[in-house]
C-alpha cells in the first residue's frame, strides 16, 4: 500500500484516540452530558474500514460511534457540539453522541439500541441493489450486537438477496461487562456468516492495512454483485464500556496491558520507521498537529451556545 | 422527483376496499419507480388478503418482494432504504405481529428524523390487518392501533371507505415520514365509488361521515359501521347523530372532532382497542379538556374489554362493543341530557 496512504490512515488513528481523550477531559469536567463510550484500541478498525470506501459508500454506526463518523469524514465541530448538546451540534442537541445521521457524508446514523442499525445498514445495501447503483454499505456492530435477534434477521436477507453489505463485527471481547465467553457457544463470530450464506473471516482488528486490505476486497466483490461479507475484527477496549467504569472489576490488568502493547497506532508507525518512511521528529510534528487542531475544536464548542429551552413541536416529522 | 400524473377527470369505479388498496400500489408503483413492496407471501401469493395480487407480474421481482418470516428484519431493511433513497410499502400480515418490529419502528423510524436534527428523512409504510373477529384468536385478531400513540414521529393512518383506502395510501406513500397503515378485517369486503387517476386523502384529517345535531360519536376502523347502524336505529327514536370517523390516529384531527362536539355537545368514543390508554381515552380527555363547560354529559367511552382478543364466536362479542351497547349509552346520554 502506498506510504501517503497509509500516513493518513496514521493521521486519522491519531485524531480518533485524540478525540476520545477530548471527551473524557470534558466528561470529567461535566462540559458534556450524558456518558462517552471511548473507542480508544479500536481505532484501526473505523479508519483502516473508511479508508477503503469510496465518498459514495455509506455506513451506519452504533453507540461507540465517533470513531467511525471521524473517518468518513464528519466535521468535528458539529461533533463535539452534539456530544455536548450544543445548538450547533449535527442534530441540534436532540441526539447526543448516539444519535445523529447525515447522508451529506454517507452517515446512515447510529443509535443507543444495541444492533438496530444492522438491519438499516442492510435496508441500504437493498436500495442500492435494486437502483442498480454501485454503492457498498458497511455496518459496524461489536460482539454484543451480534446476539440480537434482528441482526439475525438482517443478515439471513442479506444473504438471500446477495446486497452490497459489510459487516464490520467489531469484537472488543466485552459486551459492556459481559465476556464474549459468556455470551456464546462458539470461537469465532465469523463463523456466523456461512449460515447465511456469504463469506465470513476473523481478521486482526488492529492492524489497519488488514482492515483495510480486507475491507477493500469485500467492497469490490459487494461493488460486482457478490453479496455480503461478515469480516470479524478482534481488538481490545482500552477503557471502560462507558466514561465512570473504569473497565476493571470484569477485566485484569494483566489482559489490558497485554492488549495496549497490541496498539493500532504504535504498530503503523513502527513499521512506517522500519521502512524508512516515517522519523519519529515527523510523527511527533503529526501528532502535535492533531492535538492542536482538536484543542481549536474544542474550544469553539465550548464557547457554543445550548439550545433554547424550548418545545418544538415542527421537528416530529419531516415536510 | 417524479411527477403526479393526470389528475382525476371526475371518474369513479367501484370497488372493494382490497381493490382500492391494489390500485393506490398501482398507481405510485407506475408514478414513482422509488416504490417497492416487500412482506410475507405478497408477490408469488398476492398477499394474505390479496391486496399485491398482480404487482408481481405488472413491476417484477425487483419491486415486489416475498420475505422470509421476519417482521424487524423487513421493517428494519425498509428503513436503511427508506433512507437511501426509497419509497418501501411493507405488508405486516396481523397488527399482532407488529410488536416483532416494535424497535425498529419506535425507537427507530418513528425517532430518525428529529434526533438528527431533521438531516435524515423515513419515508416507508407499514401496512397491516387488524380486527378482532371469531376464529382469530389471541395472535391473529388484535386491535393494537392505541398502543402506537404513544410514539411521536410515527403517522398511523386507518381507512374506512374504498375511496379513503385508496386516498390514504397514496397520501402515506407520498408521506416524507414513516407511516403505519391500519386495514381492517371487517372492512376489505365493503364496496364503493373510488376516484380515478392522482386521488389523494390528507394523513391528519378526518371526516363528518353522517350529520345530525344532537350527539357526536367519535370512531374509526371498523366500528364505523357498527357507529352508522346505531344512527340509524337513533333516527327512529327521533336523535341525529353525527358520526366523526378518525381516518388518522396521528397526527389526530382536533379541529374536526371537537367542531362536531361544540354542535352536538354531547359525545360518545367508540373503539375496537382496548379502553384502557387507548385512542378512546385519548379522546375523551381531549374533548373534556377543551370543551368542558359546553357539554351536557360526560364523554362516554366504549371500547373492547380489556382481555385477549378470544377465539369462539360469543366470547369475541361479548369483547368488543356491539351496536345495542352504543345506542344503550346514547339513551343514556341523551335522557341526562334531555334530547328528548
Amino acid at each position: 500500500m502506498d506510504t501517503a496512504k497509509r500516513k493518513e490512515m496514521l493521521r486519522k488513528m491519531i485524531l480518533v484516540r485524540a478525540f476520545e481523550e477530548k471527551l473524557e477531559e470534558l466528561y470529567q469536567k461535566k462540559a458534556m452530558f450524558g456518558s462517552t463510550h471511548s473507542y480508544r484500541g479500536q481505532e484501526a478498525i473505523a479508519v483502516g474500514v473508511c479508508a477503503a470506501l469510496q465518498s459514495t459508500d455509506l455506513i451506519a454506526s452504533y453507540h461507540r460511534g465517533t470513531g467511525h463518523l471521524i473517518a468518513k469524514g464528519a466535521d468535528l465541530y458539529k461533533l463535539l457540539c452534539e456530544c455536548m448538546g450544543r445548538a450547533d451540534g449535527y442534530s441540534q442537541g436532540r441526539g447526543g453522541k448516539m444519535h445523529m445521521g447525515d447522508m451529506a457524508f454517507g452517515f446512515l446514523g447510529n443509535t443507543g439500541t444495541v444492533g438496530a442499525t444492522v438491519p438499516t445498514a442492510t435496508g441500504a445495501a437493498l436500495s442500492a441493489k435494486i437502483r442498480g447503483s454501485k454503492e457498498v454499505v458497511v455496518s459496524f456492530f461489536g460482539d454484543g450486537a451480534a446476539n440480537q435477534g434482528v441482526v439475525h434477521e438482517a443478515m439471513n436477507l442479506a444473504g438471500l438477496w446477495k446486497l452490497p453489505v459489510i459487516y464490520i463485527c467489531e469484537n472488543n471481547q466485552y459486551a459492556m461487562t459481559v465476556s464474549l465467553e459468556k455470551s456464546v457457544a462458539i470461537k469465532r463470530l465469523g463463523d456466523r456468516a456461512q449460515a447465511y450464506g456469504f463469506e465470513g473471516k476473523t481478521i486482526d482488528g488492529n492492524d489497519v492495512e488488514v482492515v483495510y486490505e480486507e475491507t477493500e476486497k469485500a467492497a469490490a466483490k459487494g461493488r460486482s454483485g457478490g453479496g455480503a461479507t461478515f469480516l470479524e475484527c478482534l481488538t481490545y477496549r482500552w477503557d471502560g464500556h462507558f466514561g465512570g467504569d473504569p473497565g476493571t472489576g470484569y477485566r485484569s490488568k494483566e489482559e489490558i496491558e497485554a492488549w495496549k502493547q497490541k496498539c493500532p497506532i504504535k504498530r503503523l508507525k513502527n513499521i512506517l520507521i522500519q521502512e524508512g518512511n516515517l522519523t519519529e521528529a515527523e510523527f511527533a510534528t503529526m501528532t502535535a498537529h492533531v492535538y492542536a487542531e482538536l484543542e481549536e475544536v474544542a474550544k469553539r464548542a465550548e464557547a457554543a451556545p445550548l439550545p433554547r429551552k424550548a418545545v418544538d413541536l415542527g421537528s416530529i416529522f419531516a415536510t | 422527483m417524479a411527477k403526479p400524473m393526470t389528475k382525476t377527470q371526475g371518474a369513479v369505479k367501484e370497488m372493494r376496499v382490497q381493490e382500492a388498496l391494489r390500485e393506490a400500489l398501482r398507481y405510485e408503483m407506475t408514478r414513482d419507480k422509488r416504490v417497492f413492496v416487500m412482506g410475507e407471501d405478497v408477490a408469488l401469493f398476492g398477499g394474505a388478503y390479496g391486496v399485491t395480487r398482480g404487482l408481481l407480474q405488472e413491476f417484477g421481482q425487483d419491486r415486489v418482494l416475498d420475505t422470509p418470516i421476519s417482521e424487524a428484519g423487513m421493517v428494519g431493511l425498509a428503513v436503511g432504504a427508506a433512507i437511501n433513497g426509497m419509497r418501501p410499502v411493507v405488508e405486516i400480515q396481523f397488527c399482532d405481529l407488529l410488536p416483532l418490529a416494535m424497535d425498529q419502528l419506535a425507537s427507530h423510524a418513528a425517532r430518525y428524523h428529529c434526533m438528527t436534527g431533521g438531516r435524515i428523512n423515513v419515508p416507508m409504510v407499514v401496512r397491516n390487518k387488524f380486527a378482532t373477529r371469531p376464529g382469530g384468536g389471541p395472535s391473529h385478531s388484535s386491535c393494537n392501533h392505541g398502543a402506537f400513540i404513544h410514539f411521536p414521529g410515527l403517522k398511523i393512518a386507518m381507512p374506512t371507505t374504498p375511496a379513503d383506502a385508496k386516498g390514504l395510501l397514496l397520501s402515506a406513500i407520498r408521506d416524507p415520514n414513516p407511516v403505519l397503515f391500519f386495514e381492517s378485517h371487517h372492512l376489505y369486503g365493503v364496496r364503493g365509488p373510488v376516484p380515478e387517476g392522482d386521488y389523494t386523502v390528507p394523513i391528519g384529517k378526518a371526516t363528518v361521515r353522517r350529520e345530525g345535531k344532537d350527539l357526536t360519536i367519535v370512531t374509526c376502523g371498523g366500528m364505523v359501521l357498527k357507529a352508522d347502524a346505531a344512527a340509524d336505529q337513533l333516527k327512529e327514536k327521533g336523535i341525529a347523530i353525527e358520526i366523526v370517523d378518525l381516518r388518522s390516529l396521528a397526527p389526530l384531527d382536533k379541529e374536526t372532532i371537537l367542531n362536531s362536539v361544540a354542535k352536538t355537545k354531547r359525545a360518545v368514543v367508540l373503539d375496537e382497542g382496548p379502553m384502557i390508554g387507548g385512542i378512546s381515552a385519548e379522546l375523551a380527555a381531549m374533548i373534556q379538556e377543551n370543551l368542558f363547560s359546553d357539554l351536557k354529559g360526560p364523554v362516554v367511552r366504549i371500547a373492547a374489554q380489556p382481555i385477549p382478543p378470544p377465539h369462539s364466536p360469543p366470547l369475541v362479542d361479548a369483547m368488543i362493543p356491539d351496536v345495542e351497547q352504543v345506542v344503550a349509552a346514547v339513551i343514556r346520554l341523551a335522557e341526562g341530557g334531555r334530547i328528548v
